[in-house]
């Protein structure tokens, strides 16, 4: 199964409007944009063809791994989705 | 707003924040428990087992009456190297001990937020907490998107990120390398088949990472009633000399023919990840300040050696011992810091200190 095909079996509710994390997807070191990309256990960071950062919110598991790993540079901004939104577990 | 102050809020309905909302609504206290998820639990992850004895402590018949997965009876550590995977014998580190249970957190959390509205206190779900409100240096109330709730007591329950005691500089942000992350697979197998292929009760296996040979995960396997979870975690600051990424380590992991025989034929139910504490650095320092106390993961009430993380009872532990903290507070009518060193006082000389100084200790004699 893909990362992907796995989080598709969660249940969420997404809130399209409001991304909860503020991804500066033009940041200049990529020794840091990689260490991102491999530890958030969604796998929402990828490098995509054209060799730029692409980033999906829609998916995330809340855990705080990327806030953790680069707050104040990569992450510019990083909070919880909005009350009732974003991940719910229904195993946990 | 005075008509529409409660006697305590409790931001987060986890173990810790259901614990300290049963203990004080138990004891009269008007207590609102404000959760962000739509339920208590929906929120939470374990990977993962509690350790049953502050529970027990609380509730007499707590065996027959909490949604317990299984008793762990068997425990199993394994040496991985290069996919040659060895036994290793059972580690004792002299903590406290107690029967332990493999839970799930969105049914587990669910069960101890009814006993405490049974108690009479109130939750209101689906509704994040924005900002603290301060005034002359004593947090009285919070802020949730237009509202504004003041509160003799603002307890806060919420979680590993902390992300309300770090705004109000109670609580330090978490470093690379004391915290871990951790991914985690519920696959459903069906009772009988978990029956035969670990036997009858419960079973916990502990896989190391040879950190000689660059693995730098650890991975984990816990029998539930009808499904298992199985899962890895690594140091966050392990990012930087990983090659894979965490999705592939976990694929790695449930490829080990150890593992890869156990799940054979599950579906997965849920695929989840949580930060936890790495290490066991008591800081009480951060744990209150005028009109506010800190429980549970917020306050860093783990053990995490890496082969042994515990963290589930503390939060109970920890909730039990903040409520008690605001109870001797209304007597005396008095919620300022000082009155709540009552509350630093109880968990020094409760176990949460001395089995965090013991695996702090192992953990120094490691390195």
């Amino acid at each position: 199964m893909t990362i992907e095909d796995k989080l598709g079996v969660n249940k969420y509710h997404t809130d399209e409007t409001n991304p909860h994390i503020d991804v500066d997807k033009k940041y200049p070191d990529e020794a840091e944009i990689m260490k991102v990309v491999r530890a958030c256990p969604a796998g929402l960071y990828k490098i995509v063809d054209d060799g730029t950062l692409f980033f999906e919110y829609l998916g995330c598991l809340e855990c705080g791994t990327c806030r953790v790993l680069s707050s104040g540079k990569l992450i510019r901004d990083w909070h919880y989705p909005r009350g009732s939104c974003g991940v719910e577990y229904r195993q946990g | 707003m005075a008509d529409d102050k409660f006697g305590v809020i409790v931001v987060g309905a986890g173990l810790a924040g259901c614990a300290a909302a049963y203990a004080l609504a138990k004891a009269g206290v008007d207590v609102l428990v404000i959760e962000r998820g739509n339920y208590a639990g929906s929120k939470n992850v374990t990977g993962g087992m509690i350790y049953a004895h502050s529970l027990e402590k609380r509730f007499p018949d707590l065996a027959a009456c909490a949604p317990f997965e299984r008793r762990i009876t068997s425990e199993k550590f394994f040496l991985r190297a290069a996919n040659e995977v060895t036994g290793l014998e059972e580690k004792d580190y002299g903590l406290s001990s107690s029967d332990k249970y493999s839970i799930l957190r969105a049914k587990f959390d669910r069960w101890f937020a009814e006993k405490a509205e049974e108690m009479g206190a109130m939750f209101v779900c689906g509704i994040r907490v924005d900002e603290l409100i301060v005034r002359d240096g004593c947090v009285c109330g919070i802020v949730a998107g237009d509202e504004e709730m003041d509160a003799d007591v603002i307890i806060l329950a919420e979680g590993v990120n902390a992300v309300l005691a770090q705004k109000i500089g109670l609580r330090k942000d978490l470093s690379v390398d004391a915290a871990c992350v951790g991914a985690k697979e519920v696959i459903e197998l069906g009772e009988d088949l978990i029956n035969e292929r670990f036997g009858g009760e419960g079973a916990e296996w502990t896989f190391l990472g040879d950190r000689g040979k660059g693995e730098v995960c650890d991975g984990f396997l816990y029998t539930n009633r009808s499904s298992l979870s199985v899962g890895v975690m690594m140091t966050v600051a392990d990012a930087e000399k990983v090659v894979r990424k965490m999705p592939e380590m976990v694929e790695e992991f449930l490829s080990l023919p150890q593992v890869a025989e156990k799940i054979e034929g599950g579906v997965l139910l849920e695929y989840a990840a949580h930060l936890l504490h790495k290490g066991s650095a008591l800081n009480l320092e951060g744990i209150y300040a005028d009109g506010v106390l800190v429980v549970g993961d917020t306050a860093g009430f783990v053990c995490n050696t890496g082969d042994m993380v515990r963290g589930m009872d503390m939060a109970v532990e920890s909730g039990y011992l903040a409520a008690q903290a605001v109870i001797a507070a209304r007597a005396a009518g008095d919620f300022s810091a000082a009155q709540f060193s009552s509350y630093r006082k109880a968990i020094e000389e409760s176990y949460i200190s001395s089995d965090m100084k013991k695996c702090a200790a192992i953990l120094s004699t490691k390195q």
